[in-house]
């Protein structure tokens, strides 16, 4: 866009009437799955087959499906384990993209372009298309079945790199002169001055990998034999067959529920940080 | 909105020339690009390169041996295959068109920030957030016919039991609404963002031309969203190739491969057939149709922009 956004104009006015009813019964229908986890989750297991499909929580509150669903799947490692692939991912990726991205954003040299556009391929090959070869990769460098295998194809990311160059390139290059007379190195530029500057864009970036990974299934599902290392994801997954099997829905939305909740009460907290976040994923 | 600028260094100062300036400072972005280059190299260069050759061998335990197009002749005599290409298709169509629409009413109509829009546009993208898996379990008790949750209120609607995900005839819908279910709000958000940016004066003077709203929509913000809508095509394409964790929970592929996708069929060969020859072979034709369908939109964005400056 050319021109800058202009003051806020009456939008009501600009596009007088558009079915808001209409929006406000979608959004009210968007809602109807989790509500039906939640009512379903909580409604005690003898109200029998029929009572399952109601919206309606007609009963007294129990726990008693998340008793159930803690004890036939092992939860608590499944949690741990994602939340040591998708802290790995980020701590790496923090550290490659911030390289990388200083390089694209203040150093000179030849060929930087060329590289740029080498960066760019990832934003359309993305890891899980490669999921063969990438088995193969992760094979050969003997890491199947363990969970750096599941990390390692999103070590180095290209939407981080180029979010991050856009931010360094904002932040003014007097702040960088001026430590360099007082004798800094190059990764003491990075470290102490341009990442203290970026924490907005950081915190957008670990909103958009932590949601990625946390909800990845496939790539895990590819790599992980030993139900030890499984994911929740992937844990849930088993857990559902299980729970469709002996038809134990309540047991299901409870299951499904401890995986999930995590990350709505997150989103709940910090709803603007979010939307902001998942909008930069847009802005580059 | 700002888009991706190729680099254009600004800062020049303190060292004159690009070639007059000390080696050394060129090594230093070599290396600092190297730690991501490397996993680039090992995960999306070497994998591309490895795919081709892949496709073009046959693979057993005794080693591999050269089969030529052999592998491309054998998916497409696959009636699995053919019939998950045309269900991606199908599934690319019937769920970004939908998608796309909706996305962009919801963000037309919530685009004023009041604290009712800003709810009703978190309850639109609280299933962005959340894993399809995790989706996908709860829609198994939705689907389910007849005790199952559209099926219950559906009945109070006079209407008959219908099995959503097992009829083959259905079933691929099914797994379309729910992805649009799924995706709409991510699609809002990029579309909230285009329409904010349009300056308000272009829809002034379209007022005070006398302009309808459809006209306005039409000639107006359609033209501004231009390279937000190829934008949002492109993730949305995306998406279809990579989307396929709900097959696994609801119907795996089936029933009679209704509702294979070309991705799901990747995963049966490497995983259960172990016929990475065909596997790498259908990896080469998603990529193919991804990358090509995407340039061409990416191309308009790109001509879009040049049309703009």
């Amino acid at each position: 866009m050319t021109q800058p956004p202009g003051k806020m104009l009456r939008f009501g006015d600009v596009y007088p009437g558009v079915g808001f009813g209409l929006v406000v019964a979608a959004a009210l229908l968007w809602t109807v799955p989790f509500l039906w986890m939640i009512v379903s989750a909580f409604r005690p297991p003898e109200s029998g087959a029929p009572a399952m499909a109601s919206l309606v929580p007609d009963y007294l509150p129990t726990l008693a499906n998340f008793r159930e669903a803690w004890a036939s799947a092992d939860f608590p490692r499944y949690y741990l384990n994602t939340i040591v692939i998708c802290g790995g991912i980020l701590s790496v990726q923090i550290v490659t993209m911030s390289l990388a991205a200083y390089a694209f954003a203040r150093v000179k040299f030849p060929g930087r372009t060329v590289f740029f556009y080498l960066f760019l391929i990832q934003l359309m090959l993305v890891p899980i298309v490669l999921l063969v070869p990438n088995l193969t990769t992760i094979v050969q460098l003997g890491l199947y079945d363990t969970l750096p295998g599941v990390m390692a194809p999103y070590f180095a990311t290209a939407f981080g790199t180029f979010l991050m160059r856009q931010t360094f390139r904002t932040i003014p290059i007097e702040l960088e002169e001026a430590a360099v007379i007082d004798g800094a190195q190059w990764w003491h530029l990075i470290r102490h001055v341009y990442l203290p500057l970026s924490k907005p864009a950081l915190l957008a970036f670990a909103i958009i990998s932590v949601t990625a990974h946390w909800n990845e299934f496939l790539w895990p599902l590819m790599v992980i034999n030993s139900p030890d290392y499984r994911p929740l994801t992937v844990g849930l997954a088993v857990f559902t067959r299980g729970a469709e099997g002996a038809q134990a829905w309540g047991v299901n939305a409870a299951g499904t529920f401890l995986v999930i909740a995590p990350l709505l009460v997150c989103f709940a907290l910090f709803q603007r940080r979010f939307v902001n976040s998942f909008m930069t994923s847009g802005l580059k | 909105m700002s888009n991706v600028a190729i680099a254009q260094p600004r800062f020049v100062s303190l060292r004159s020339g690009m070639f007059s300036s000390a080696p050394r400072w060129h090594l230093r972005g070599y290396a600092l690009l190297a730690p991501s280059l490397i996993f680039l190299g090992l995960f999306t260069y070497w994998p591309v390169a490895q795919v081709l050759w892949q496709s073009l061998h046959h693979q057993d335990r005794g080693g591999s041996s050269f089969v030529g197009m052999r592998n491309f002749t054998a998916i497409f005599h696959d009636p699995a295959f053919t019939h998950a290409l045309a269900n991606n298709l199908v599934y690319a169509i019937g769920t970004i068109a939908p998608s796309l629409v909706l996305a962009l009413s919801f963000a037309v109509a919530l685009l004023q920030s009041t604290w009712v829009n800003t709810l009703l546009r978190s309850l639109i993208f609280i299933p962005v957030l959340v894993p399809l898996v995790a989706v996908a379990s709860l829609f198994l008790f939705i689907f389910l016919p007849g005790v199952g949750l559209l099926d219950h209120y559906l009945a109070k609607l006079g209407v008959q039991s219908i099995n959503w995900v097992g009829d083959p005839d259905i079933a691929l819908g099914s797994i379309i609404g729910l992805t649009i279910w799924k995706n709409a709000g991510y699609y809002m958000l990029f579309f909230l963002a285009g329409l904010q940016a349009i300056p308000s004066e272009a829809h002034e003077i379209a007022l005070i031309e006398g302009a309808s709203p459809w006209q306005r929509m039409r000639y107006v913000t359609l033209p501004y969203l231009n390279n937000t809508l190829a934008f949002v095509f492109v993730i949305a394409l995306l998406n279809v190739v990579t989307q396929v964790d709900h097959i696994f929970v609801l119907t795996k592929g089936g029933p009679s491969d209704s509702t294979n996708l070309l991705l799901f069929y990747v995963y049966q060969q490497a995983v259960e057939q172990y016929d990475i020859g065909k596997a790498a072979a259908a990896t080469v034709v998603a990529l193919a149709l991804l990358i090509s369908l995407s340039s061409f939109s990416l191309r308009r964005m790109e001509l879009s922009r040049e049309a703009q400056s």
